[in-house]
């Protein structure tokens, strides 16, 4: 896979989109779509990722959100 | 590093302890800050290599089930308690890594003189306060940290500061104290905030593992549900609002001049503890002469005023008559009869297991001044024995039914040149007059209790001089059958 | 071996500490002052700690951390801090943590004043806190007791995963007795409950939190079982010429010492009285006072109140006996005469 990239676990993620404010990059976007939880799941756009984590550190919830960086 | 930014690894895996049937969410709802703080303190826990070592206690609020997120020891407290119990666990655990976890009410309202007061031990835990601005868990009412004019349940028309005060600035309150090492206040609020935080998270993590005592980082959070805001509205919220109010920064850092102190684990010696308690020597070398089996019970009360040494005269009298096997009581004048300006104390000797240790009806009253003779000649039983201070006492016993010996004790303990003494000078006329036990005996006391030899030597002198005294005054009135 | 001659609330300390107590916090309160100058002086030296906390709140959860942390701990106070320390108890009792908590009562109630009385009764043996749960509750009436009792206590309380609280009163506190101390310094023991900050016991909780309905009802049956347990197996108690009495007082503390004067000189005055004293206050000896019921002509409860201990007294011979009360307050205490005169 790809990296670095992002993934969004959606049954983890509570829909509070603080993810796609914090993304300086601008490459996560509300999915539009209701999860299990009935939340609406941020998801990555797919491309654009830089690993910069801070995505990471916005989200409240311990692992909906996985940063994979680049190799060093 | 990994390359991978992943859930912590001191988080559990699955949250089980939810009980419910999602265990990979957290029970905070979206947009919290405190799950962002969980997870940076997490992180910094996983990092450190500290899982093992770390116990972290869980407030009251909505941070009451971190226990069911951080894989570490947890010891959920009481609402505001945090610090104390947190206090309880390190001052057990020295080489733990304690982290207590606080919001707002919890701490800066009803924990108030907890965490000041862990502040100011400088105990070596590392705390976390959650300031939201308002209670979240119960239902959005007012925190001590809410900010004038802040709608909550229960400040509907807003916080008024003429009612509820201004919004408790704890940073600065803590910074103010000389023993906490290091005080910062961050926020969560925007991403260079959240930056400055994993950092101060850290470093005020490592100061205890470093052994560099208290460290208080507050952490200005959101709380969408509880201000009725979204998250990114709440998140402008308290940074255009509560970083005004509450600024961010450094308050009080100490860490690079602090010497690291860290409290060696208890586990005392069985030796240790038998001389700490004076349990260790039990040698004796004293010979009772008392013959226990005929013995007849003594109900004495001791009475004076304060400085008489009348306390200690029945504690004297009553350390000899356990050397001498006897059974023992001895209470101070407690309760109503403290009253009138006497101070006296209560001892029992017997040669059986001693009922009741107050002395109603005394069989020897030693009266060392006017109002103790005037309150307890009455109580006298028929029968028994008066030692009268005639020192100080120009009243005569009118009883006819009792003993009584005339003695200066006052005056005989000061012309020796120790005025505290009347009391043992007392004992001494009480037990040169019964005989109940040797009086030489209490040399043997006096020279235990009174480390000072050239003062026991005195004391010493006193008590022959007042033995003296009795034994002539004896041997003046041959009979006596009613004392001197 | 030589005898010590020590205060009540000095020797109860000395006992701890010969138990294994390395942790002390407590806050001063007249009558039980001396408690804490005890284990000021002589913890610190053993490598022990002593704090003085900032109030009676924190000193408990101080110890409910420590007890947490698999120490033993302990604290004490009288009926004002009591009060204060309520809360604490409840949450000891709820996470199951053993820990040894002196009170040494004055009169109440509020600051009342500190003379001796036993109105704590209630709030003790009933539990003091919200909630359903006992604590153990031990009634030395002696100095030599005050030391047993601190030297049993924790091994009680542990083996019950419960807090056990020494109920004494003003005068046993403050009273002068020769103590037989023990010479064995007693082992702490390791729990695979407790907090240690170690790889082993990491998962280990300490929390009086039960979430769900049905597993708290569970908890708290779990919690009877263990009360249950602890009246078959360590309810004391103790007779004084009680076995061919006639009048039977039943009465702890300093009330049974007075009690004790008192039978004997109706002994003297061919009147068979006897005493039923409670050693342990909960569990309370149902059964003794039941078997007393069974041949006494009187049963009367002594106290230092407003009748707390009669209660119990009256719920264990179920109606089987009328149960008289005899009881001072505000820190009076009845003379021996006046308690001979009740049966005269």
């Amino acid at each position: 896979m790809k990296v670095p990239r992002v993934e969004i676990r959606i049954e983890e993620c509570k829909g509070c989109h603080l993810c796609i404010a914090a993304c300086p990059k601008k490459v996560l976007e509300s999915s539009g779509c209701l999860n299990n939880q009935g939340y609406i799941y941020a998801k990555y756009k797919g491309d654009g990722c830089i690993g910069c984590g801070i995505c990471f550190y916005s989200c409240p919830e311990p692992g909906a959100i996985k940063v994979f960086k680049k190799e060093n | 590093m990994s390359n991978i930014l992943e859930k912590p690894k001191s988080f559990y895996t699955d949250f089980t302890r939810k009980g419910s049937a999602d265990v990979i969410t957290t029970h905070y709802c979206p947009g919290c800050g405190h799950g962002i703080l969980h997870k940076m303190i997490a992180e910094a826990i996983s990092e450190l290599g500290i899982q093992d070592r770390t116990v972290f206690i869980s407030p009251v609020g909505c941070s009451v089930f971190a226990y069911y997120y951080f894989d570490t020891g947890n010891v959920q407290v009481a609402h505001g308690r945090a610090p104390a119990a947190g206090t309880g666990v390190k001052r057990a655990l020295p080489n733990s890594i304690v982290i207590s976890y606080q919001g707002d009410g919890d701490l800066a309202a009803i924990g108030t003189a907890e965490i000041i007061h862990s502040a100011n031990r400088g105990e070596a835990m590392t705390m976390f306060f959650v300031n939201n601005a308002i209670y979240g868990m119960t239902g959005g009412q007012m925190a001590p940290t809410s900010i004038i004019g802040q709608k909550t349940t229960t400040s509907p028309y807003g916080r008024k500061a003429e009612n509820e005060g201004y919004p408790i600035k704890v940073s600065e309150l803590i910074s103010q104290l000389d023993a906490p090492v290091y005080v910062e206040r961050v926020s969560l609020a925007d991403v260079a905030s959240r930056n400055k935080a994993r950092t101060v998270v850290r470093k005020a993590i490592q100061n205890q593992i470093d052994g560099k005592g208290f460290s208080f980082v507050e952490v200005l959070a959101a709380c969408p549900s509880g201000l009725k805001k979204t998250p990114l509205e709440t998140n402008e919220w308290v940074k255009n609002t509560l970083h005004t109010i509450f600024p961010l920064g450094c308050y009080k850092d100490e860490t690079a001049t602090r010497t690291p102190r860290f409290a060696p684990a208890i586990n005392p010696t069985s030796d240790q503890v038998l001389t700490a308690l004076n349990l260790k020597d039990d040698h004796s070398d004293y010979k009772a002469s008392v013959d226990k089996k005929n013995f007849i019970d003594q109900n004495v009360k001791i009475a004076g005023f304060g400085g008489q040494g009348v306390l200690s005269a029945g504690t004297t009298l009553s350390v000899l008559a356990m050397y001498e096997n006897l059974e023992v009581s001895w209470i101070p004048s407690y309760g109503p009869e403290m009253r009138g300006g006497t101070s006296n104390c209560n001892v029992r000797l017997s040669n059986k297991r001693i009922g009741s240790p107050l002395v109603e009806n005394p069989n020897i009253l030693i009266a060392m001044n006017g109002p103790s003779l005037e309150k307890f000649e009455s109580a006298v039983r028929p029968g028994g024995t008066i030692i009268v201070n005639s020192s100080i006492i120009d009243a005569k016993v009118s009883r006819k039914d009792v003993k009584t010996y005339y003695v200066p004790v006052t005056g005989i303990a000061t012309e020796m040149g120790v005025p505290a003494a009347q009391g043992v000078a007392a004992l001494a006329a009480y037990l040169a007059a019964t005989n109940v036990i040797p009086v030489e005996k209490l040399e043997h006391v006096v020279h235990k209790s009174l480390k000072r030899k050239e003062l026991a030597d005195k004391n010493i002198a006193i008590i022959r001089k007042v033995a003296e005294y009795i034994t002539k005054g004896m041997e003046d009135n041959k009979k006596c059958l009613t004392g001197f | 071996m030589q005898k010590e001659f020590i205060k009540g609330n000095e020797a109860v300390v000395k006992g701890a500490i010969l138990a294994g107590c390395t942790h002390y916090f407590g806050y001063p309160i007249t009558p039980a002052s001396e408690i804490a100058h005890a284990a000021a002086f002589y913890l610190p030296p053993t490598g022990g700690i002593f704090i003085q906390a900032e109030s009676e709140v924190a000193a408990i959860n101080m110890v409910y951390g420590a007890a947490g942390a698999g120490a033993r701990v302990m604290t004490a106070s009288s009926g004002p801090g009591i009060s204060l320390k309520a809360e604490g108890f409840s949450y000891l009792a709820g996470a199951e943590l053993p820990c040894v908590i002196v009170d040494v009562m004055r009169a109440g109630p509020g600051l009342g004043n500190i003379y001796p009385e036993q109105g704590d009764y209630n709030q003790i043996v009933k539990g003091a806190g919200h909630g359903n749960y006992k604590n153990i509750v031990l009634a030395p009436n002696s100095v030599q007791e005050m030391a047993d009792h601190g030297y049993m206590a924790f091994e009680l309380a542990e083996k019950y995963r419960n807090p056990l609280v020494i109920l004494t009163d003003a005068y046993i506190g403050q009273m002068m007795e020769p103590v037989q101390f023990p010479k064995e310094v007693k082992k702490v023991k390791h729990f695979d409950w407790a907090i240690y900050a170690d790889k082993a016991s990491r998962h280990n909780l300490i929390t009086s939190i039960v979430m769900s309905a049905d597993e708290l009802e569970k908890h708290n049956i779990k919690l009877n079982k263990k009360y249950a347990e602890m009246e078959k197996n360590d309810t004391r108690f103790e007779g004084y010429k009680l076995d061919d009495a006639d009048v039977v007082f039943v009465a702890y503390g300093v009330s049974s010492r007075i009690v004790m004067s008192a039978v004997d000189i109706l002994r003297e005055k061919n009147i068979k009285a006897g005493l039923l004293r409670p050693i342990t206050l909960f569990p309370f000896p149902k059964k003794a006072c039941m078997d007393v019921a069974g041949y006494a002509k009187r049963m009367i409860a002594v106290e230092l109140s407003n009748g707390q201990m009669v209660d119990d007294v009256r719920l264990a011979v179920k109606g089987k006996k009328e149960i008289e009360f005899y009881g001072r307050m505000g820190g009076m205490t009845p003379s021996v005469e006046e308690i001979v005169s009740i049966v005269e």
